[in-house]
């Protein structure tokens, strides 16, 4: 199986070097895990402290965009995963799809996101002088809000900027070849939809009977 | 220990002499090269750092202020701790000596991921212009803590520029951390089983996994903290229910782990030396692994203690104090066995092994110290006082530093092929000890006595005390000049190196000095642990005198 994999320098052998790469990815996935901790640490204790008014704020985010974005991710991530997949296989034109349609739909998402932070914007939702609830635990909700979606949205760029690498590799080399790039790439996608999944609950499903 | 030496073509260029245009420094993967580059950044900063507080410590001189004003002196030292704990300390002895010298006790040719190796040093090249931009707009004055509310509504500083320094400088070190762990997990030479490793190895991989754990709490909070400052989110804003204690938790959760990251290689770096310069087998090999194992792991259970008197619970005062006690106890057993591996040892007094020496003297001093800080009583009369500066700086600058240049002369002639006058390097091990005590252990006293860290202008019954802390930094600045003389004349007119030239028995002396590009001709092959310097069941005085002569 790895026999036929591009060997990079320290390394001896091509399975030790595909150990490697995903042990390297996990590794920083842990330090992802806990820069994401400190931000829902703040979200527990707002939620702990603001109590009821908390949770009114939360009651203004928009469930259609959050749970639209959430399945156009979900999908993207099954076609990520599906595209990992093909390149160990070495099917070329369906990781291909695979690839394109990971960044379409990780592209629609960013539109949809856009379209949502427009309409907050609109309805004063920005914490400041003009915000629409009372200032306190809600301010704090949004304040949450904005900080880490911006966040995620910074990280699913770089996904995404990883598939359009991969996308590019893709041209001149095989995938196949360069299977544990493919599979660091999906595994970091992956961490970005799984942020998102816990995301999901805590930003459009509180506050809602 | 190893093969591999016999069969070495002599006219191989050595990684120096393998390309010697700027481009070829600035675009090398090659772990050793990058070593090199960050040795070079890493030491800008540092004496940027001391300048700012040569600054700091002119103005001290004198009760009152007459040297720079109260806002130049928050900047000053401000400046003096950023620079000194994210651009000096955290990255010293990781970045330079573990790039370098990791791989090769490894056994292999380079870190698992040479591209990603020199993304960290433009990382940290990024995150330090940042940081200088930040000085030359006008500084920092929150100090090197950034506390909320203070760095996010009311300072007129360039905070926002200093945080996203330290923000960018922070995935430097993950990168570092992610790939000496990897490195170590999946590039140890055949027959190097990991409790044949050297000590330096599982320093530096300790160090990584405090790295990777909790450098990224920091860069959160930082951004938190960028956010609520640039964009007026209310995150720990106390007027919309936000919580400047959360702040502090986060940033302590990694600055307390932080300190091991600067003193776990510190360790790593003494055991090699006072074991080849000694010549004995470290005493408790094993316990001097797990000892650093449960600092790494108990490191992330202690930083409540920064936060006795800021209003958190009396419980979980009572529990950080307890744990900042246990893990007092991993410390000593290194301090005890660094002592037992001297114990009928053949003691060479090399300048390397003055600065060793030197270290466990000063950290021993600063952990007991610790101590005092860890009780909930005292800590509450010494916080915020000279004490708790003394404290950390005997094991900072003590520790860390001393450590820092006792490996740099170690593997000096490893690393450029050269030879230094060694008298004149044990003038410098013996003047940084001694300026450094002079410096610092008046501050434990005048802490003592009440006076406060950060204060400009103080009662006049300090000044004595002040003026030998001062006197005492003049030392210290001339032992950290020191080297740049007689190490600058070792790299133009020092005589050649030999390969080995401390008889170490460690796999990164048994390449030639200094090493090919590849580190070994063959891989080498290890059957037995570290540190051979005597036969097992037999003090080294039974055996053969195994010194080499001594050179001037």
């Amino acid at each position: 199986m790895s026999s036929d994999i591009a060997l990079h320098d320290p390394f001896e052998e091509p399975a030790r070097q595909q150990v490697a790469v995903s042990f390297g990815m996990w590794s920083f996935l842990a330090t992802e895990c806990l820069f994401f901790a400190g931000i829902f640490l703040f979200y527990a204790n707002a939620r702990w402290h603001g109590g009821e008014a908390f949770l009114n704020g939360a009651g203004e985010s928009a469930f259609w965009f959050g749970t639209a974005n959430t399945a156009i991710l979900m999908t993207g991530s099954m076609a990520m995963a599906i595209a990992e997949r093909a390149a160990k296989a070495d099917i070329v034109r369906l990781t291909r799809w695979m690839l394109w349609a990971m960044l379409a739909l990780g592209l629609l998402f960013l539109a949809v996101k856009g379209v949502e932070y427009r309409k907050d914007l609109h309805e004063h939702l920005f914490p400041g002088p003009d915000f629409k609830l009372d200032s306190g635990p809600a301010e704090q909700f949004w304040a949450f809000y904005w900080a880490v979606t911006a966040v995620h949205a910074v990280h699913l760029t770089i996904g995404l900027a990883a598939t359009a690498r991969l996308l590019w590799m893709d041209r001149h080399v095989s995938l196949h070849r360069h299977h544990s790039t493919v599979m660091a790439s999906a595994l970091y996608l992956h961490f970005v939809d799984i942020v998102w999944i816990a995301l999901y609950p805590l930003l459009y499903l509180a506050g809602r009977q | 220990m190893s093969e591999g030496i016999a069969a070495r073509d002599l006219t191989r260029p050595d990684y120096l002499q393998y390309g010697t245009t700027v481009r070829s420094w600035l675009t090398t993967t090659d772990h050793k090269r990058i070593g090199i580059l960050y040795a070079v950044a890493i030491t800008f900063f540092f004496f940027l750092g001391a300048a700012a507080m040569a600054l700091v410590r002119a103005d001290l001189v004198t009760p009152s202020a007459d040297l720079i004003t109260n806002d130049q002196y928050n900047r000053a030292f401000t400046l003096h701790g950023i620079i000194m704990v994210w651009f000096f300390l955290v990255p010293s002895i990781p970045t330079t000596l573990g790039n370098f010298l990791l791989p090769m006790m490894l056994g292999t040719k380079d870190l698992a991921f040479p591209r990603l190796n020199l993304l960290s040093w433009y990382l940290f090249i990024g995150g330090g212009l940042l940081t200088l931009f930040a000085l030359l707009a006008g500084g920092v004055d929150t100090g090197w803590t950034f506390y909320t509310p203070f760095s996010t509504l009311y300072s007129n500083s360039h905070v926002l520029l200093a945080a996203l320094g330290v923000f960018v400088v922070g995935f430097s070190s993950i990168a570092t951390g992610v790939n000496f762990i990897a490195s170590t997990h999946l590039l140890r030479a055949k027959g190097l089983t990991w409790m044949r490793l050297p000590l330096f190895v599982w320093a530096m991989y300790t160090t990584s996994l405090v790295m990777v754990l909790a450098t990224p709490v920091l860069s959160m909070s930082l951004l938190l903290v960028v956010a609520e400052r640039a964009f007026g989110l209310p995150i720990f804003d106390p007027r919309s229910g936000g919580d400047p204690l959360l702040f502090q938790h986060l940033f302590w959760f990694y600055s307390h782990p932080a300190v091991y990251i600067m003193v776990l290689p510190a360790f790593g770096v003494v055991s090699e030396i006072i074991t080849c310069e000694a010549r004995r087998r470290i005493f408790g090999y094993q316990f001097m692994v797990y000892a650093m194992v449960v600092i790494a792991v108990i490191g992330f259970m202690v930083w409540g203690h920064h936060m006795f008197v800021s209003g958190q619970s009396a419980f979980a005062s009572m529990v950080f104090s307890f744990l900042s006690f246990v893990i007092a106890v991993p410390s000593a057993i290194k301090v005890f066995n660094w002592t037992g591996t001297l114990y009928r040892g053949q003691v060479r007094f090399s300048a390397s092994m003055l600065y060793a020496l030197g270290f466990v003297g000063l950290f021993t001093l600063g952990g007991l110290t610790g101590l005092f800080l860890a009780s909930v009583p005292l800590d509450v009369h010494l916080t915020d006082t000279y004490f708790v500066v003394a404290h950390f700086h005997y094991i900072m600058v003590g520790g860390s530093v001393s450590a820092f240049f006792g490996g740099l002369h170690f593997w000096w002639p490893k690393i450029t092929g050269r030879m230094y006058s060694e008298r004149l390097a044990q003038f410098a091990a013996v003047s940084m000890f001694f300026g450094f005590n002079f410096t610092f252990f008046p501050q434990f006293v005048m802490g003592y006595m009440g006076m406060p860290r950060r204060y400009h202008v103080y009662p006049p019954e300090f000044q004595p005390w002040h003026v030998m802390s001062s006197v005492g930094a003049v030392v210290l600045g001339f032992a950290y000049l020191w080297p740049i003389f007689y190490l600058g004349w070792s790299l133009v007119k020092g005589e050649k190196a030999p390969d080995n030239p401390h008889g170490s028995t460690s796999l990164e002396w048994q390449t030639t000095s200094p090493p090919p590009r590849e580190n070994f001709d063959r891989l080498p092959v290890v059957d037995a642990g570290p540190y051979k310097y005597h036969p097992w069941h037999s003090t080294p005085d039974e055996v053969e005198q195994s010194h080499r002569p001594q050179l001037p």
